[in-house]
């Protein structure tokens, strides 16, 4: 870096004139608050002023501004002001600054915290309500599209459909497997530990069966593939709106819907119960394992038990929850695509709200389930 | 304009390879002090990659490449952000900060590489925007409320923060209109002889060579042409013959006849206004 000399200004007052000497490099890297200062100069009563800048070694436009800003406040006071020794680049520098000097509205004022507060609240209702109204609207549309095709069902695209399934369910089998597992060693030594203090240690086995069968199995599922199927497809289908390949289809006659969002809300659909039933395996794995290694219960023992203690309808009631949340996780991943407007930001804005969505909806869809069951007596 | 002036940017021998695909085989490139020099060449030549080069965003495998004498390859940190700050670079899109308004954007370098306070900062921000012709509600607004030649005007803005002493600008005028294209264009001439700046220039616009580049380096065969676009249509190159005797070409070339004839006739002598 050369170390050039400061910006620096010379005052001298003599009567009724005041003389300013300009010396140093006046550029927008070596102006600093003193040196920005030169515009807010006091006339102090002179009537005629010289600013000379023969001095200076370099400047550019942030040097010009403050030299034309300097001569503009002098000239408004009312005094004479004479430029000297400016030779042609700075005189055009100047005159440059000086064509463009124009007022700037300020950056506007924002709002009253409590009155902000009030409108964001507003703001994020209305969105909502339109957004619940716009997804039983993708609701409506996918379920019509779905009804026709099944009376042409040699329009569904196999590839399509088996490539979603492969990608969402086989794919997913290794971290759905180690999750699974993992809660239902979670899930038996936290219930061992409570029931072994009423000498019931074998009610864990209970507990598990239950627990994982009914709720964990399929509710772990359903949070994996939202957060790794439905944010994918909104990625996937909000790419290709950028890309505007949605656009390209319709203007060629294809409908995205028959293309892009049946083969994965049908594919979704038909793995997701296999995928549940692999995570219910898995997590009673996980809790025979742990049984047998702090409880001295025997894998015999374990299924003895389960087989008293377990319906089959358990099973049933957590498996038939699976093409329901696979078809909540897909709806909202396509509609979320969908809504991509045309900037990359948004598509990573949209995935965000498609995970949370699609889990949130699931969460409350089981609830919904609990007390159905509870209702029916199951 | 001295023929023999210092250069400000200097490229030898320089060798750029992407995995087994080489793009530039022996760039030998001399920028003076200056001019406006504009890059062009056929699609996938490596235009882009040879200013991305310069401004340090692609090492190259071989040769040097020195702006302001200093080999930028030998550089440290510091040297690297003291060069940053003499040139500024309009990428295609503008590329402005999406979670800032204009005028911010504009302020970001001069928070980052100036003393200046902050009043005086957003003036010059101001003065800025004011000289790229942006109007002053811009200063205000978010890049996504802007159109195209809007955002592009603003990147060049920010650009301009630091008062420059090299503009890059790659493809300034694609994706604008004719009428949009030829305001740039002027505008980047009268800030280039008013702010005394060399600009480098991607280009695939004829008309943006016509009317405003000094000299063209032509991007061919992997290897560097320079020169004026009349000693350039003496070169037997094909793709340099079809390039400017091509019907667009010959179309630039005729408007941009008109356009000389024009000021010609406005006064009355040549046109002598860069000094």
């Amino acid at each position: 870096m050369n170390e050039a000399a400061a910006p620096t200004a010379e005052t001298a007052r003599d009567g009724d004139s005041l003389s300013v000497t300009l010396h140093g490099t006046w550029t927008t890297a070596r102006i600093d608050r003193r040196a920005a200062a030169l515009p807010r100069i006091s006339p102090g009563g002179a009537r005629r002023a010289r600013l000379d800048i023969a001095a200076v070694e370099a400047i550019d436009t942030a040097g010009a501004w403050l030299i034309y800003r300097t001569i503009k406040r002098l000239r408004e006071a009312g005094v004479e002001v004479a430029l000297e020794g400016k030779g042609t680049i700075t005189a055009g520098l100047i005159e440059t600054v000086a064509r463009h000097d124009q007022p700037y509205p300020p950056p506007p004022k924002p709002d009253n915290p409590l009155v902000a507060l009030v409108l964001r609240l507003g703001s994020a209702t209305i969105e909502v309500a339109k957004e619940a109204r716009d997804l039983v609207n993708f609701l409506g549309l996918t379920l019509i599209v779905l009804t026709r095709l099944s009376f042409r069902p040699w329009r569904l695209r196999p590839v399509a459909l088996f490539s979603h399934m492969e990608r969402s369910g086989l794919n997913a089998l290794p971290i759905v497997g180690l999750i699974s597992f993992l809660v239902g060693v979670v899930l038996a030594y936290q219930g061992a530990d409570q029931l072994a203090r009423f000498g019931a240690q074998i009610f864990t086995v209970n507990l598990v069966g239950i627990g994982v069968l009914r709720e964990m199995g399929i509710l772990l599922t359903a949070i994996i593939v939202a957060g790794r199927s439905g944010s994918a497809y909104t990625a996937q289908i909000g790419t290709m709106k950028v890309n505007e390949e949605i656009d390209a289809m319709m203007v060629l006659g294809l409908d995205p819907v028959e293309i892009l969002v049946v083969p994965r809300v049908l594919g979704l659909m038909l793995v997701m119960p296999l995928l549940a039933f692999y995570s219910d395996i898995l997590g009673l794995a996980g809790g025979a394992v742990m049984a047998m290694a702090t409880l001295d219960i025997s894998l015999f023992q374990f299924v003895r038990q389960l087989n008293n203690a377990v319906p089959i309808w358990s099973f049933w009631a957590g498996i038939i929850k699976a093409p329901i949340f696979a078809f909540v996780i897909a709806l909202v991943g396509c509609y979320e695509g969908l809504k991509v407007s045309r900037s990359a930001e948004s598509v990573g804005r949209q995935t965000t709200r498609s995970v949370v969505e699609s889990i949130f909806l699931v969460i409350v869809l089981d609830a919904g389930f609990s007390i159905l069951f509870s209702v029916l007596g199951i | 304009m001295a023929e023999d002036a210092e250069p400000i940017i200097r490229i030898a021998g320089l060798v750029t390879r992407f995995g087994p695909q080489t793009v530039h085989d022996g760039v030998d490139l001399a920028v003076r002090r200056g001019e406006i020099l504009g890059i062009v060449g056929g699609s996938g030549t490596g235009k882009s990659v040879l200013m991305r080069c310069i401004i340090g965003l692609i090492r190259p495998v071989a040769g040097t490449i020195e702006v302001f004498g200093q080999d930028i390859r030998k550089l440290d940190d510091a040297g690297w952000r003291a060069l940053r700050r003499r040139w500024g670079v309009l990428f295609q899109d503008g590329a402005l900060f999406s979670s800032l308004t204009v005028g911010q954007n504009v302020e970001a370098p001069l928070k980052e590489h100036t003393k200046l306070p902050p009043d005086l900062r957003r003036e010059i921000a101001d003065l800025k925007i004011s000289l790229v012709g942006l109007s002053p509600e811009a200063a205000n607004k978010y890049p996504s409320e802007l159109s195209g030649g809007m955002r592009k005007r603003a990147g060049l803005a920010r650009a301009l923060a630091l008062d420059p002493e090299i503009l890059f600008l790659d493809e300034p005028t694609a994706g604008l209109d004719p009428i949009g294209a030829a305001a740039f264009d002027d505008l980047i001439g009268r800030l280039q002889r008013s702010l005394g700046l060399t600009v480098v220039m991607v280009t695939h616009d004829l008309d943006s060579l016509y009317a405003i580049c000094d000299r063209i380096a032509v991007l061919i065969d992997k290897r560097v042409k320079v020169g004026t676009i009349e000693s350039l249509m003496r070169e037997e190159s094909p793709w340099i013959q079809d390039y400017f005797k091509g019907p667009r070409g010959r179309a630039a070339a005729q408007t941009a006849e008109r356009v000389e004839a024009g000021h010609r006739a406005l006064q009355g002598t040549d046109r002598g206004t860069k000094d």
